[in-house]
């Protein structure tokens, strides 16, 4: 209702056209807001998780418990002098980081936030998040290379081989809901699940298909353990070894929304997205928010759990657990979800 | 407001399509090679198509553009650029491009398009439907041809990639083992006698 006040009050002074441009400038600026805002949270969430893990504090000097530590980091490193290397290839190192945080930013717009909280609800939504996030890893093989460093170069070659392998396991995780939603808008995803939130419908082959996205995610994100893209003890930073100040934070940021996005779609596949449990604020709609982002936080939550708890792979040991162990077990998750499918006999409310 | 976003994205491909062949980093060139590809799939996102644009996503520019870019990083040092290629040869291929070039625009020009009236967008169902369907107009046959192709292929990777059974080192018999470890045995005592001779300087 609010946006479409919004759009009234534009057309009383202005043409159709020029309306039309406002409006998608205004969504630009709000779902950028949002990006910034959440970046930036989701560093101090990882800290105050982190320390809670270790026995810490954590940040706790910066406002009221360490409140605005990351937004004082993201002011010193926009303050900070952007520096290179002088026989790095400029014209891709400048361009990298764009690659990266353009992607997050194009994958956060088809998320469905609420009923009508939505700004672009492609038919296809789920495959055009997998093709979206497999552009991503181009901006980092290209940061390793354009920096001329050779702990740049390993670590973005690792970031290759892992995000194209673990790119499988997403996908066909994914394609196993998508035998039961028969749909690939993420609207109608959670329109199914009305009748149950997908986990509960599929029950046994959508748990294993849920087990085997989190692993996958995680290692799409290159988060620990399967951070061996940036791992410090043997490759200084991996890929943006080189990066300084606000280029730095655009890889930065970039992570942390990954991990959210890879989160949300969770949410959305498998934990009825904006739907409250058992429909217990089906009459007030702007719950919807509140339930999609708490799911989403649990979901990032368990993420931080696998970092801190779990130690780092090894790169063969990677290519086993995907290769050998993830796509066969994907493989026969899908055939036994359509065979559910087929003969009926899903969990529904 | 359409108009205006197909130019944009028709500039964008041809001046990074000029760009991709003329660059002598090869690098640099995959790069540009991306943005033409991802201007495609802005067009037909523009069309309406959004499957297809998808495809062009995944496939093209999140598949064989990293495949490249990972063969680049493989032989390739930052430093090195690609040879100009002979005038002869540049100007071969210049006359090639024009008449290509000229093919393709008087096609475009003499065909009569018609304009649609109504346009819907292909969904997932409709393509899925089409591709397993065996009855007129169905694409049952190459879809199970492919299949075939992909299914010989890996079984090929997998192959390779095992390897065979290690060949034998053979020994050719006019080999004189013998005279190998004179010549050793000369060329370590000549060794030593140098390592001598510099340490007493």
């Amino acid at each position: 209702m609010k946006i479409l006040s919004i759009n009234e009050w534009l057309l009383s002074f202005m043409p159709a056209g020029a309306a039309s441009i406002t409006e998608m400038v205004l969504i630009a600026l709000i779902y950028l807001t949002v990006f910034a805002v959440l970046g930036l949270y989701l560093v101090l969430l990882e800290r105050k998780v982190a320390a809670w893990f270790q026995l810490r504090l954590g940040p706790n000097r910066v406002g009221y418990k360490g409140m605005f530590q990351t937004l004082a980091d993201a002011l010193k490193l926009v303050s900070k002098e952007l520096t290179g290397t002088v026989k790095a290839d400029k014209f891709l190192y400048n361009l990298a980081p764009y690659f990266v945080i353009i992607t997050a930013l194009m994958a956060l717009s088809v998320f469905p936030f609420t009923e009508n909280l939505q700004a672009f609800d492609i038919n296809i939504g789920l495959f055009f998040l997998i093709a979206i996030s497999s552009i991503g890893v181009i901006g980092i093989l290209l940061g390793g290379w354009g920096s001329n460093n050779k702990f740049a170069l390993i670590g973005a070659m690792r970031s290759g081989v892992q995000t194209i392998s673990y790119e499988l396991s997403v996908g066909l995780s994914l394609l196993t809901m998508v035998i039961l939603t028969g749909s690939l808008q993420l609207s109608e995803i959670i329109e199914v699940q009305k009748n149950g939130w997908l986990i509960v419908q599929g029950h046994i082959p959508a748990m294993i298909a849920f087990m085997i996205y989190m692993i996958s995610g995680t290692a799409e994100t290159n988060r620990a353990p399967f951070d061996m893209v940036e791992a410090e003890s043997e490759l200084g930073a991996g890929y943006h070894t080189e990066y300084s100040g606000m280029k730095f934070a655009y890889f930065f940021l970039a992570e942390f929304i990954n991990m959210f996005i890879i989160a949300a779609i969770a949410t959305t596949v498998f934990f009825g997205g904006w739907l409250s449990p058992f429909g217990i604020t089906e009459s007030i709609p702007f719950m919807g928010i509140f339930w999609f982002l708490a799911k989403t936080f649990v979901l990032v939550f368990l993420m931080m759990w696998f970092r801190w708890t779990f130690p780092r792979l090894r790169v063969d040991q990677l290519l086993t657990l995907e290769w050998k162990y993830l796509l066969p077990i994907n493989l026969v998750n899908l055939v036994l979800m359509a065979v559910i499918v087929w003969l009926n006999i899903t969990i529904q409310f | 407001m359409e108009k205006v976003i197909f130019y944009l994205l028709a500039i964008i491909m041809v001046a990074s399509a000029i760009a991709s062949v003329s660059s002598r980093r090869m690098l640099r060139s995959v790069v540009y090679l991306l943005f033409v590809l991802i201007g495609a799939a802005g067009l037909y996102f523009l069309m309406d198509y959004n499957f297809l644009a998808a495809i062009q996503l995944t496939v093209y520019a999140g598949g064989i553009v990293v495949l490249i870019i990972f063969s680049v990083l493989l032989i390739q040092h930052i430093e090195m650029e690609l040879e100009i290629a002979k005038s002869s040869r540049r100007w071969f291929s210049a006359l090639l491009c024009l008449m290509g070039l000229s093919i393709f625009l008087g096609t475009i020009y003499s065909h009569p398009f018609a304009v649609a009236e109504t346009t819907s967008t292909t969904t997932v169902a409709e393509i899925g439907r089409a591709l397993l369907s065996f009855e007129k107009g169905g694409f049952i046959l190459p879809f199970e041809v492919i299949s075939i192709l992909l299914l010989a292929a890996m079984i090929g990777a997998i192959t390779i990639a095992k390897g065979g059974k290690e060949i034998k080192q053979e020994v050719p018999e006019s080999l004189d083992i013998d005279k190998i470890l004179q010549d050793a045995k000369q060329q370590a005592e000549e060794k030593v006698m140098e390592l001598e001779s510099s340490t007493k300087n």
